[in-house]
């Protein structure tokens, strides 16, 4: 199972002091973030992707492409990558070119983007999203999977003889994951490529979150992929750990009081327990993820969000070492305990390279 | 069958929660008369307002909140009351239906009501409530109940029936569209319901 840390890459100001992070001084912290994600053993970084403040990564492959220099074993990932409102072409290119860079040490997570007036910016119309979503990934794969692709579609011009280049590390293109909150269509899309699915359920009950996946798992083995248990599962998670769950509690709450996406609303102990979002010790936030698995099956992804709600670096960066020293390695134990040897981890560039071969010979 | 009384009143007594239970009362006679025992749930908003809010500003409802949309969605009728605040519904009796899913209500039968000060606010009821309830699709029974506080104190006149013949003729209505309504099968659990949104779905 892998276990990583993803990052919105919000500019959020410190409720505590007033202060606000530069651009540049946030972008330099994301990177801060993910060579720590590396150092404390974690096994994945995903960045957002965003074209409007007060977001600053509008470029993940810029700043994938940078870390994956200074970094050895870290998967480079997004949370998530625009399949509505980039060009398909674009990303074929850009995320090819990052896999030779990082040694296959890539994979996405596509997502539609939800901000009505972010598609305009980018030539296209919200009202289309389902529909772009759809005709884009599949335009992605062709590019993907064959040298020259013949193509013609609706929502960009068509293309002839075209090669996208570079071609995908030993041929092998770089796994796929959709990530959705609450559109069925798209754990049907995940389901009937048989690509991973990832359900952000960081701000939804674990009710809402097991009906999307129980639905993945029933149509990725419709579509012919394996059995409902061999479907690719991801979730999210948030958390705030010190060694007393009271101090954690007492240095958390201005910052989640005041948080633009959960400020203002319910209290922090009714959030703890309607979503995932656990502020306590690490035990706590050990015992919370292992009861993820009682609402999805064992599952290959575990994504925590570490750097929200305008944290300071320096706190984020102790989180990570809580989170790799104390949580992690006792996950990665129990998670381990009684899992099927027959469920698959997730796909990894190496693992696939290994089946094409097979299928090749 | 499922009676279900939405309430915004926000006093305790409120003369909303009593218009709401006398009319309650009214249709269940009538629906006893023709031999039907509907079970009766009220849903009273202002134990729900912050749960209201929260909803709003997170995007998921709250357990107490999660089953009061529940016994809505699952009624075979509805009685909502509403106070008359600023020339309409309150506010917190529209956000109590902005969080409720827009196909919840299709086909059910609706009765409005609403309460104010004066009975120059009656038409609220026209203007605003059943607009309301015609963009839902529900079915809203043709009399709509508005008690003024005069009312609570006198009969009717030579032109209109008092409170008590009105609330009676209200219930009447929507007992005849509740009895009408062929009874309501087991909803299909979300999976299914799903899975056959998806079935028109092709990808490639």
């Amino acid at each position: 199972m892998q276990f990583g840390i993803f990052t919105v890459g919000d500019v959020t100001p410190d409720p505590t002091n007033g202060s606000v992070p530069s651009e540049r001084e946030r972008i330099k912290a994301m990177v801060a973030i993910a060579l720590k994600a590396e150092e404390v053993g974690l096994d994945v970084f995903a960045t957002g992707e965003h074209h409007n403040p007060p977001f600053v990564p509008s470029s993940p492959t810029t700043m994938l492409g940078y870390i994956a220099a200074r970094t050895e074993k870290l998967i480079l990932s997004t949370s998530t990558t625009l399949i509505t409102t980039n060009d398909p072409v674009k990303i074929a290119e850009d995320y090819a070119m990052l896999q030779h860079l990082a040694d296959g040490r890539v994979d996405l997570m596509l997502g539609r983007g939800n901000t009505g007036p972010v598609y305009p910016w980018f030539g296209q119309d919200i009202r289309q999203g389902i529909n772009l979503a759809k005709e884009n990934y599949a335009l992605l794969r062709r590019l993907w999977r064959e040298d020259v692709v013949d193509w013609e579609g609706t929502f960009r011009t068509p293309l002839q003889a075209f090669t996208s280049t570079p071609r995908p590390l030993d041929g092998v293109p770089p796994f796929v994951w959709h990530g959705s909150i609450r559109s069925p269509e798209i754990a049907e899309q995940a389901a009937f490529y048989g690509d991973g699915f990832f359900h952000n359920n960081i701000f939804w009950p674990a009710d809402h979150t097991r009906r999307m996946v129980q639905l993945y798992r029933r149509r990725f083995a419709h579509h012919g992929h394996g059995r409902p248990e061999d479907a690719i599962v991801g979730l999210g998670g948030q958390v705030f750990m010190r060694k007393n769950s009271q101090d954690a509690v007492r240095e958390f709450r201005p910052y989640f009081d005041n948080a633009p996406v959960y400020g203002h609303g319910p209290s922090l102990e009714d959030f703890t327990e309607q979503t995932p979002l656990t502020v306590g010790s690490p035990q706590q936030v050990i015992d919370r993820t292992l009861s993820f698995r009682e609402t999805v099956g064992d599952y290959q992804r575990q994504l925590f969000l570490m750097d929200h709600a305008g944290l300071p670096l320096k706190t984020v960066l102790e989180q990570l070492d809580i989170l790799g020293e104390e949580v992690v390695p006792v996950l990665r134990r129990e998670f381990a305990k009684g899992r099927p040897a027959d469920v698959p981890e997730a796909p990894t560039h190496a693992s696939l390279r290994a089946v094409r071969e097979v299928s090749a010979a | 069958m499922k009676l279900i009384v939405v309430s915004a009143g926000l006093s305790t007594p409120s003369s909303t929660r009593l218009l709401a239970d006398r009319l309650a009362e009214a249709a269940r006679d009538e629906l006893a008369a023709q031999g039907q025992a509907p079970s009766t749930e009220v849903v009273e908003l202002r134990e729900l307002a912050g749960d209201i809010a929260n909803r709003l500003v997170t995007g998921f409802p709250p357990p107490r909140l999660s089953a009061a949309i529940d016994a809505v969605t699952a009624a075979d009728g509805l009685i909502v009351v509403t106070p008359v605040f600023a020339a309409s519904y309150s506010g917190l009796f529209k956000s109590f239906f902005d969080v409720i899913d827009p196909d919840a209500l299709s086909g059910k039968p609706v009765l409005i009501a609403a309460t104010g000060g004066t009975a120059r606010h009656s038409l609220v009821l026209e203007h605003a409530v059943r607009p309301l309830f015609a963009y839902l699709r529900a079915v809203v029974v043709p009399t709509a109940l508005f008690a003024a506080s005069e009312d609570w104190g006198s009969g009717g006149d030579e032109y209109t029936d008092g409170l008590p013949g009105r609330v009676r003729r209200a219930g009447v209505e929507l007992a005849a569209l509740m009895a009408a309504r062929p009874v309501s099968e087991e909803p299909e659990d979300d999976i299914t319901v799903l899975e056959r949104q998806l079935a028109d779905l092709r990808f490639d």
